[in-house]
């Protein structure tokens, strides 16, 4: 197979400026798909699927059978980010990562930011993710988003955007590890003539960063990965961190409360919990304060928690900086807590909270993105171009119905990689996920998820939603 | 270890075992009746009466033909121990614990279980033997797996637990139905029917051969083989010999010397394990085989409860309500 007729067309294409151009940091891989004989790239890619199914990285999907699991489709195609634009995106990220804490740990605690009216207190107090239960928290070290996965996209002139900041508990980090250790047994030879940074080290950074929240007295703290159990979507993941750093993986019902410390129940008796990596949404960690009905959390673990006596990542409340209409004010933090202009650029966001951005949405639903504050996962959106006049008028009347719960965008063209669909290569619609741990310092993972949208024209990338992925390889300085 | 874990690894353990044992059952029917004349009835009730599920196979099926045994054994997902619902609770266990087994193990279990999902209901009776065959070796492949990748330590040894209690709950159920069943009416006494339903008894407990080569007899006597399958303490799949295999797992995981007894599970393993060092076959022929057999799945049973009540399930009773209290 190759590129000669491939056209990126109108779109940014991360690996080719123009037809038959590659850009420079694409050229290497391009030349060596060329020498490869007839038929091989189509071998390489089925044997990369296998390995990966055989290896088990599955993921659930809602509203099927419970327990269905599927294959996150993959393609053997890299993204290549040269090593210019991801020095670009690290010093984003780490200012914006910061700013996001600061702000968390401000509208807990002093609230100065509402006081200085910067963000109108109203927003805060309305946000389903602000709970009241975490006024007054004081996490350990002051730091309460550990794990970020923040959503970058690209647009069709390449400026790069942050979609999402993901402070709860993203999740795909796993197929970002174990792509690379198929790409590295499919392609070998091109790991040895290009300089990627490699990917391997994020599980004893993700160690580091959840044993630096342990009080310092406790010279080798019991660390835990908290599951909602093996019918969660991410539940592969769950199991393959736990399994990568070493750790118990347990569930809620594991874990109990005794004399006001959080133990697990051992084979030998109860063993005391100091530092727990939650994926688990806030709201089903302890029935005793948010949700009754869960089943999954640990009665009392909040008195625990806010007693400083288990630590827990990331903290409950950073839910609240993941309100999509409180996403449209990170710039004005970044300005207001380090006083520096933001480095990456948030899309333009409508809020319909404001009457006036409200009749403009409602106006132009045809060509703009419409999104709940507080769904993720693809779920609960209006994708204006591609939707129908029965589905605009649904979401006009939802949004009317609730005006504080939804935000709009304009449609992004989003960059395209060349991905192997049927027998040939067309360019399909990516994003990208970078992982950032705040541990000692802020890290940021060099590399992150690709998602693909495997669905000819489609611009949703989410694996929910039949999207699948790609390796992401972050050129060394040279 | 979490507890949960241990329980999964056990359970894990119990399943392959049980999926091993129906498909063992099955086998040796199917060659047992190719064997028969034709005027002797085709002989599928006792199989079901191993199961010990006889009312949910009256309930569902009503008569024992072929066809009915052979569906509610292999791929009836309603009925809880077929082969296909315990590859899937195997699987389900195994997924609950897959950071904690190896690789290799996890693997296995999940080519095991889609070897039988993918598996047609609608299999030909003649690929049936040929499937059967390769459930058992899937089996044995997963306890060599497990034996060569995972640390024999506590997770191992509740795996191993679970395995042999199972095998020796099965041992003694097929021993107790066909002994039943194959006690020789007057006039079959000494036929080539008797014995080759002895023969058919110790194949399929893969007890032939080791069985053969222990009394250095031509004889296949009940007695015998009844003292072979019981009481033999060097044959894998004798009820002692897997007793003994679970008392030395359970001291090793507690770390207290056999011969003492530091919990429940303990105590009621030594006792069982050590009454059978005693026994002879004799005795129990005796005092009936099928009231002891009776007894000692219910004795197996309770080492089954002992060793969930002291390991597994530790939770104290509502603990977040008692702190509060005391505060």
């Amino acid at each position: 197979m190759r590129f000669d007729t491939y056209d990126p067309e109108h779109f940014y294409d991360e690996l080719f400026q123009n037809q038959q151009t590659p850009r420079p940091q694409g050229q290497v891989l391009i030349d060596k798909i060329h020498s490869l004989p007839e038929g091989e790239l189509l071998q390489r890619q089925r044997a990369a699927q296998e390995a990966l199914s055989k290896l088990g990285a599955t993921f659930n999907v809602y509203g099927e059978t419970e327990g269905t699991e599927r294959i996150f489709p993959f393609d053997v195609i890299p993204r290549v980010i040269s090593a210019q634009d991801w020095q670009f995106l690290e010093q984003g990220l780490k200012q914006r990562i910061h700013a996001l804490n600061l702000f968390i740990d401000d509208t807990y605690n002093a609230q100065n930011i509402l006081k200085d009216k910067i963000i109108p207190e109203e927003l805060i107090l309305s946000a389903t993710g602000y709970l009241s239960p975490c006024i007054g928290l004081k996490p350990a070290k002051g730091v309460w988003c550990h794990i970020t996965g923040t959503d970058l996209v690209r647009d069709r002139d390449g400026q790069w955007y942050v979609l999402e900041d993901n402070l709860r508990c993203p999740s795909g980090i796993s197929y970002v590890l174990e792509n690379r250790q198929v790409m590295k047994s499919t392609f070998p030879q091109i790991f040895k003539e290009i300089p990627i940074q490699p990917v391997d080290e994020y599980p004893s950074h993700l160690l580091a960063t959840l044993m630096n929240l342990a009080p310092n007295t406790i010279s080798s703290p019991t660390v835990v990965v908290l599951t909602p159990g093996i019918y969660n979507s991410a539940y592969f993941e769950h199991s393959y961190l736990a399994q990568q750093m070493g750790i118990e993986l347990v569930e809620g019902r594991d874990l109990v409360v005794v004399d006001g410390y959080l133990q697990m129940q051992t084979t030998k008796g109860l063993q005391q919990v100091d530092v727990i990596y939650r994926r688990l949404d806030d709201d089903f960690m302890d029935p005793t304060v948010f949700r009754p009905e869960s089943q999954l959390g640990i009665p009392g673990l909040m008195e625990v928690y806010r007693a400083g006596r288990v630590a827990i990542a990331n903290a409950l409340g950073t839910g609240i900086a993941d309100d999509k209409v409180i996403y449209a004010y990170v710039p004005d933090m970044i300005k207001y807590y380090l006083d520096e202009d933001p480095i990456l650029a948030n899309v333009p966001t409508y809020l319909c909270w404001e009457d006036q951005q409200l009749q403009h949405v409602l106006a132009n639903l045809d060509q703009l993105v419409v999104k709940s504050a507080n769904e993720s996962g693809g779920y609960g959106m209006l994708v204006g171009p591609q939707s129908t006049e029965a589905e605009r008028q649904k979401f006009a009347q939802r949004i009317r119905a609730n005006p504080r719960n939804y935000i709009a965008q304009p449609t992004l063209c989003l960059s395209r990689v060349p991905t192997i669909l049927g027998e040939e290569f067309s360019g399909c619609h990516v994003d990208l996920r970078p992982y950032i741990l705040y541990g000692q310092d802020i890290y940021v993972h060099p590399g992150g998820l690709t998602r693909v949208a495997l669905k000819k024209g489609s611009l949703v990338v989410n694996s929910s939603q039949g999207g699948g992925s790609k390796d992401t390889w972050v050129l060394c300085q040279e | 270890m979490l507890s949960r874990v241990a329980d999964s690894i056990y359970w894990l353990n119990r399943y392959i075992e049980r999926a091993e044992n129906v498909a063992r059952f099955l086998e040796v029917n199917l060659n047992l009746i190719l064997d028969l004349p034709t005027r002797v009835q085709q002989q599928w009730q006792p199989l079901v009466a191993t199961t010990g599920d006889k009312d949910f196979f009256e309930q569902h099926y009503g008569e024992a033909t072929a066809e009915n045994v052979i569906k509610f054994l292999t791929f009836d997902q309603k009925y809880p121990n077929s082969l296909i619902s315990c590859l899937q609770k195997a699987r389900e266990n195994a997924r609950s614990v897959r950071e904690v087994i190896s690789t290799e193990m996890w693997q296995h279990v999940n080519a095991f279980y889609l070897l039988v999902a993918n598996t047609a209901e609608d299999l030909a009776l003649a690929d049936l033997n040929q499937f059967l065959e390769e459930v058992r070796q899937a089996s044995h492949l997963f306890a060599g797996i497990m034996d060569a990748t995972i640390s024999h330590n506590e997770g191992w040894h509740f795996g191993q637990m679970g395995r042999l209690l199972e095998r020796a709950d099965k041992t003694s159920r097929i021993l107790d139905v066909k002994y039943f069943m194959l006690l020789p009416s007057i006039e079959d006494v000494g036929t080539p029917i008797d014995e080759l339903g002895w023969i058919a008894l110790l194949k399929s407990t893969s007890a032939y051969e080791m069985y053969r080569k222990r009394s250095q007899r031509h004889l296949i006597t009940p007695a015998e083989v009844a003292d072979f399958l019981i009481l033999d303490p060097e044959f894998p799949r004798s009820i002692r010999f897997c007793l003994i295999q679970v008392e030395r797992s359970l001291h090793l995981i507690s770390g207290s010397p056999i011969g003492t007894w530091h919990n429940p599970a303990e105590r009621s393993i030594g006792r069982l394990r050590s009454e059978l060092e005693y026994l002879t076959v004799e005795d129990i022929i005796e005092d009936g085989m099928h009231q002891f057999l009776d007894r000692l799945q219910h004795q197996m049973n309770q080492v089954d409860q002992e060793i969930f009540k002291t390991f597994l399930d530790r939770r104290p009773v509502q603990p977040y309500f008692q702190t509060q209290s005391q505060s």
